[in-house]
């Protein structure tokens, strides 16, 4: 589980998240949504440390992550797996070294086994016989599966997807979300996707936080979202014409 | 401010880079292959540059004297005493600030902004120590067994354009080159690599690690990266010619 108690951040007099409270529990698929700069990347980067909060705490499980020193944070950052926007693959290693990246610095595994569990995580995430390939040889959606294998690699009980879905066709979009949804219950991990794709947040949002002007506004399920009466939340989730007849028939 | 904003950094980052890494396996496998990207690459642009600077220090040398009280003898000691004491060690080590300063502040900096770099750190590693530190130990491997190289190729251009030239015969331009010949200016000139090595991968790495936005940004850091690597050359060359030769 991760708690975020007040969570203040600011860049010069710019105030990006101001007073983030919510809690991500295990076993379901949490979303951050909202608008391009409400700040929902920036509270994803506070989460795992790549920002320093102002004000505030983060908590892993009860573990104050903010109080850690560096030394105590890449222990916990060992438990946590991250999909990057633009999956951030080593340009100059192949799809199964990609992979195996994570096991070679942290585990005593010899090569053959982290063949093999760089192979199993491929298998997991649909991608077999590419084991060989450069990043730069892959397509987008392919990436995305590398990224997510690669983030699986070490057993994470964290999983962090920045905009998973960014960049790819709507039906590789939905495979990436289901084989995030399905990740997470498999290995009951606590998993934080940042989005504003209001189709993964139909697909799979079992716990939504919706992010607006750097303030929590709303928080709760996918069915709950469709029924709000919150003129900010309505403005985002019917944007689409199609999202407005949806509305339409529901109220119906 | 920037500046000494920018100094104090990039002694912090100096900090991280020296600390004790995950796993040494690694980090060997790292350093052969920079060696191969630091060094072996730069041995032909560095072959070919040593041999022309050689080949023209002699031909303008011989060129220039113009008393008959100056042994024929003397090009080949002048091209010598060039060649070892400033040339080899600092215009080479100013031409690969240019080739693998860019080099190295576009790689950096690319991880940079596709987040590599930050994979990197949410794994739990030590990404200073992970991409600068094998770069810094091959830079410190590489730089004086290339000014070696390049010592012993500019002598030889230098010959080569003295007897073709005819402007000095084989047997001068060997006996100048062993005209006052002291062993503490080789020493001089390959205790200069070392530094210049050092400022080329840290300070390109700085500019590459710290790179903020998108390709543009790259470039410019790689600019960066040459421009500051080669004005630290410049003014540690001075500072370190002043403190060993006089």
């Amino acid at each position: 589980m991760i708690e975020v108690k007040g969570v203040n951040k600011s860049f010069g007099d710019l105030d990006v998240l101001k007073g983030i409270n919510a809690v991500f529990e295990p076993g379901r698929v949490n979303l951050i949504i909202g608008q391009s700069g409400s700040g929902k990347s920036v509270l994803a980067k506070c989460i795992v440390g790549l920002h320093e909060v102002n004000t505030g705490e983060i908590l892993y499980d009860g573990r104050n992550f903010t109080r850690m020193n560096r030394n105590e944070r890449k222990e916990v950052r060992k438990e946590i797996g991250m999909l990057f926007q633009g999956s951030a693959l080593f340009d100059s290693l192949t799809v199964e070294e990609n992979v195996m990246f994570p096991l070679s610095m942290f585990t005593k595994m010899s090569k053959e086994e982290m063949r093999e569990r760089a192979n199993f995580c491929l298998d997991r995430v649909n991608l077999t016989n590419r084991n060989h390939l450069l990043p730069a040889e892959c397509s987008g959606g392919m990436q995305k599966r590398i990224g997510i294998a690669r983030a699986i690699a070490m057993n994470p009980k964290y999983l962090f997807c920045d905009e998973p879905n960014s960049g790819l066709d709507p039906r590789t979009s939905i495979v990436i979300d289901n084989l995030i949804k399905e990740i997470t219950y498999e290995y009951n991990m606590t998993t934080i996707v940042i989005t504003h794709d209001m189709n993964s947040v139909i697909e799979i949002g079992d716990h939504i936080l919706f992010i607006y002007d750097g303030e929590k506004w709303w928080e709760g399920s996918k069915e709950e979202i469709l029924k709000t009466d919150n003129p900010e939340i309505n403005d985002f989730v019917y944007a689409a014409e199609f999202m407005k007849q949806l509305k339409g028939k529901l109220g119906s | 401010m920037k500046v000494i904003f920018n100094i104090g950094r990039y002694f912090i980052m100096l900090k991280y880079v020296f600390s004790r890494p995950e796993k040494f396996r690694i980090y060997k496998n790292r350093i052969f292959d920079e060696i191969e990207i630091i060094g072996i690459n730069s041995i032909p642009i560095v072959a070919l540059l040593s041999v022309f600077m050689g080949a023209v220090i002699t031909l303008q040398t011989a060129a220039n004297m113009d008393s008959p009280l100056l042994p024929v003898e003397t090009v080949g000691y002048i091209t010598r005493q060039s060649t070892i004491l400033e040339f080899s060690p600092t215009i080479i080590s100013l031409i690969l600030a240019g080739k693998i300063g860019s080099n190295i502040a576009s790689e950096v900096g690319t991880m940079r902004v596709t987040e590599q770099i930050d994979a990197l750190e949410i794994m739990g590693v030590n990404s200073l120590g992970y991409l600068v530190l094998p770069k810094v130990v091959a830079g410190l491997i590489t730089f004086p067994v290339i000014v070696i190289l390049s010592m012993v190729l500019s002598i030889l251009g230098g010959l080569l354009a003295a007897v073709q030239s005819g402007l000095c015969s084989q047997n001068d331009y060997i006996k100048g080159l062993r005209y006052y010949f002291y062993e503490s200016d080789v020493t001089y000139g390959l205790i200069k690599p070392f530094f210049f090595a050092f400022i080329i991968t840290t300070v390109a790495s700085f500019y590459g690690y710290y790179t903020k936005g998108g390709a543009l940004d790259v470039g410019r850091s790689s600019t960066q990266a040459v421009v500051y690597s080669s004005i630290t050359i410049l003014l540690t060359n001075y500072f370190l010619t002043q403190l060993i030769l006089l």
